[in-house]
């Protein structure tokens, strides 16, 4: 990591550990929590779109694989959970490099459309195979470690976003190193960077499934976490939603995919009285996003404090 | 025989109005090079309007479908003019999630003005579904078919009979020579977006009395729309028309002799088989593009 | 002969962009290849770095036959290239343009890389070291942390080139590297190309359209013409040549 990247990094992380000491309650946790969860799906996702340029509109089967994966071979099979989150990030890689390899012929929309059918396809699956059908299945053990298990909301965040740092923390690295760069440099010309030598269509596989891992982690996390899950939490919608975290925030930015994530999962709470047309605002807050600030909130504060600096 | 029948009648109706979504990709796709993802809201916009303005507000059976054809094709003005204009770089990521958050947007009014029930009017013509080798076809099921082909017959002059529609297969074509022989392009990009909604529309009122309607069946709509438009291959609107019977014909087929719930993943299936496979679609090959154009 | 093309024909859905083209380059030198538009230098380009397969005849590279193998396989065994149309990486800086040119001469992987293991770490010291030195040869330190896409069409082609250096070829294709530069860009071009020949011992095939460029700096070369090879020799040779006149006709180069 660079030098400024570092003081973020720490500071950010200090921010995480002393968070949870200011908060009442543990509804405010869960809420933390489920940030934290989105946070790991759009941080793939913005590696994938942001730095490789690909798109997927299908986040949410790599979710519902995850978590369905994890929940089934942990209940049906009696797996240790940690295993079965091991399990489902490979059922999640495997169906990502099924879809990526004749996928990454296609670009744009027919890009864009193929992830979507996939995310589809995947929803029904298992809301017509998974167990329960549309109403779910419960029952799922919460995560243990060692022997320690993670039933307290407050262990929980721990968990979860010390996790998210780790991986935050290897995504800083990626970005920063050989593989970034290639993947940046076939999201500006894919021509010039298989001339100089980037395996294109092999990195792009390769990004698909990193996303794809990320995602599946996401999943399995939040099914061990709620103990139960249902299909509706892994629709289009939610990929939608991903995408909105990742726009809000910053595309080009990981710590943007953060502070989209957060501020995506804030917004129910913060919108509690619209509960019924939570949509529309959803919809107003992404085009408006779309439109007047598409490079994203991150990104922006970025500039700003870089002419403040000028300034002075 | 007659159970065969009756599977590919409802595939014949809801394929038209796959069909009709697939002709509205073509139609703003031509002209913009945009794939418009809430083209399956116009389809529903279409159908809620139509109850509103003929079971709510009692207004006359033409006069509710003018009017909701209307208003569809002022949304889908107003989507170009506070959506899509204003974009200066038309980056393809940046329009396509464009296109998703106006689906978004237009999902949520919908529910904020119809809720989240389905909605349904009386067919257009009352009178006994009509038998034929066993199998009962619905006199709406035929007024269906007849206006999508309608529809598909319009395009076709309208497209090659018209100075306009002329025009706009020149966008189309090269968007830049089109402006230098004087064709205002701008105006062009907003005629495609308010035909394409109105096309939805059409769509919609037809198809309402059959398979009712609620505010969020536009997602699926536009997929299956899609993957009819891409079976033709993008661009080509008489491919979409084929590609769009075939998809209502399987899925109505699945959900018969399969599983119901199998319906929607034929459609997705087939979909990721023809992108993956045959990207340029499964009729003649590119050169005859041209051809199979409207 | 480092580089030897043999029978190379390519058609683009009935077109035919090259037909029997054969020629050899010798380990060492700069061989230009020249004709009017269309008459495929670029497509010849495309073919010898992978991008297209050719419908028939065969490429060799040091013996070892390319047809078939992939653009970044290609760039492995010591091929690299510019392009006409820039195809600079835009959103990178100009350093980091040239530290993907390192790409192919390094190995550390998704998960070294992640988690910065003592490998990828030192070998991302190499990689910035020589891309720096990389940098001063071609003479664009000072651009050095700048977006590749503020850069003058005249240092954006020198940037192409660097990158293509930091690939460590032995055969390097410039394709149109002068075009857009003025007379003294291109003059800095010519003694850059030269330095190449000489210093790095590199062989470059070049494809130009300033006459004047091509006679001063190339070796040998090759004219095409709709696909057809009409001549090849030495400057001298093709500037008297008949067939390469009359091609010329109502082209103002020559």
């Amino acid at each position: 990591m660079q030098i400024t990247n570092r003081r973020i990094f720490l500071a950010f992380f200090t921010l995480v550990l002393v968070f949870p000491f200011f908060l009442e309650g543990s509804y405010a946790l869960s809420i933390a929590t489920f940030a934290g969860i989105n946070s790991l799906i759009a941080i793939g996702l913005c590696i994938l779109m942001g730095y490789a340029g690909q798109v997927s509109l299908g986040q949410a089967g790599f979710y519902g694989i995850g978590a369905y994966v994890s929940a089934i071979l942990s209940i049906n099979f009696g797996l240790p959970v940690v295993l079965s989150f091991f399990m489902a990030a490979a059922a999640s890689a495997i169906s990502a490099v099924v879809l990526a390899i004749p996928a990454l012929r296609l670009k744009g929309h027919y890009l864009a459309v193929a992830t979507l059918g996939f995310g589809e396809i995947i929803y029904v699956i298992i809301n017509e195979w998974g167990p329960g059908g549309p109403s779910g299945f419960g029952d799922i053990p919460k995560f243990n470690l060692f022997g320690y298990v993670f039933n307290t909301p407050l262990s929980y965040y721990f968990l979860i976003w010390i996790t998210l740092m780790l991986v935050m923390a290897f995504s800083i690295n990626l970005i920063n190193s050989r593989f970034g760069r290639a993947l940046r440099s076939m999201h500006d010309s894919e021509i010039a960077s298989n001339a100089m030598g980037v395996d294109v269509p092999t990195l792009k596989i390769k990004v698909f499934v990193l996303s794809a891992v990320y995602a599946a982690f996401g999943g399995a996390f939040y099914a061990h976490y709620v103990t139960f899950i249902s299909p509706s939490s892994f629709s289009l919608f939610q990929s939608v939603l991903v995408l909105m975290m990742v726009v809000v925030g910053g595309i080009t930015s990981l710590w943007g995919a953060i502070a989209g994530a957060i501020i995506i999962t804030l917004l129910p709470e913060i919108l509690r009285e619209f509960k019924e047309y939570d949509i529309l605002v959803y919809g107003l807050i992404l085009i408006s996003s779309l439109l007047f600030f598409n490079k994203g909130l991150v990104p922006i504060i970025i500039e700003r404090l870089k002419k403040g600096y000028k300034g002075t | 025989m007659s159970v065969f029948l009756q599977f590919l009648f409802s595939g014949l109706t809801i394929g038209a109005v796959y069909a009709m979504v697939g002709l509205g990709f073509n139609i703003i796709y031509n002209a913009t090079s945009i794939i418009n993802l809430a083209q399956g809201e116009f389809v529903v916009i279409g159908g809620l309007l139509m109850w509103l303005f003929s079971e709510s507000m009692k207004l006359p059976f033409l006069i509710s479908a003018l009017l909701a054809i209307l208003f569809t094709g002022l949304i889908g003005l107003l989507m170009e003019r506070l959506t899509i204009r204003p974009v200066k770089k038309k980056d393809l990521l940046l329009m396509i999630m464009i296109t998703i958050a106006v689906s978004i947007v237009l999902r949520g009014l919908l529910m904020f003005k119809f809720g989240k029930d389905p909605y349904t009017y009386n067919p257009f013509t009352e009178g006994d579904p009509i038998n034929i080798y066993g199998a009962y076809i619905q006199q709406q099921t035929l007024w269906v078919i007849g206006i999508t082909s309608l529809c598909i017959i319009l395009m076709y002059l309208f497209f090659n009979k018209t100075m306009l529609g002329k025009a706009m297969k020149a966008c189309a074509v090269d968007p830049t020579a089109a402006r230098i022989t004087g064709i205002n392009v701008e105006r062009m990009v907003m005629i495609s977006f308010v035909m394409s909604a109105m096309m939805g529309a059409v769509a919609g009122i037809a198809v309402t009395p059959i398979t009712l309607m609620e505010y969020d069946r536009g997602p699926m709509l536009a997929v299956k729309g899609f993957c009819a438009a891409i079976m033709g291959g993008l661009g080509r609107g008489r491919g979409s028309v084929i590609g769009g019977f075939i998809i209502g014909i399987l899925e109505s087929l699945t959900a018969g002799y399969i599983h119901s719930g199998a319906k929607d993943a034929v459609a997705l299936i087939i979909m990721l088989i023809i992108l993956f496979f045959r990207p340029a679609g499964i009729f003649g090959s590119k050169t005859i593009i041209d051809l199979r154009r409207f | 002969m480092i580089l030897q093309v043999n029978d190379i024909t390519k058609t683009f859905g009935g077109l035919v962009a090259l037909e029997e083209i054969s020629f050899g380059v010798h380990k060492g030198s700069i061989k230009a290849l020249i004709g009017p538009n269309g008459a495929g230098k670029t497509t010849l380009l495309n073919i010898i770095s992978g991008i297209y397969p050719p419908d028939k005849g065969a490429v060799s590279f040091n013996d070892r036959s390319i047809n078939g193998l992939s653009p970044s396989i290609i760039a492995g065994m010591g091929i690299s290239r510019t392009f006409q149309h820039v195809e600079l990486f835009a959103n990178m800086t100009v350093l980091e343009n040239i530290m993907v040119g390192r790409h192919v001469r390094t190995k550390a992987g998704l998960l070294s890389c992640g988690f910065r293991l003592p490998s990828a770490r030192s070998e991302e010291r190499a990689i910035r070291t020589f891309s720096e030195e990389i940098l001063h040869y071609i003479g664009l330190s000072h651009r050095r942390d700048e977006k590749a896409s503020s850069l003058p069409i005249g240092e954006e082609r020198i940037l192409e080139i660097g990158r293509a250096l930091a690939t460590e070829p032995t055969l390097l294709l410039l394709d149109e590297p002068a075009s857009g530069l003025n007379e003294v860009e291109t003059i800095e071009l010519s003694i850059l190309i030269k330095r190449l020949r000489d210093e790095k011992a590199l062989t470059i095939i070049l494809v130009e359209h300033d006459m004047r460029l091509v006679m001063d700096i190339s070796d040998e070369i090759v004219v095409l013409d709709f696909g057809k090879k009409i001549a090849e020799g030495a400057p001298a040779e093709i500037q008297n040549n008949k067939l390469v006149i009359d091609a010329y006709l109502g082209e103002d180069d020559l």
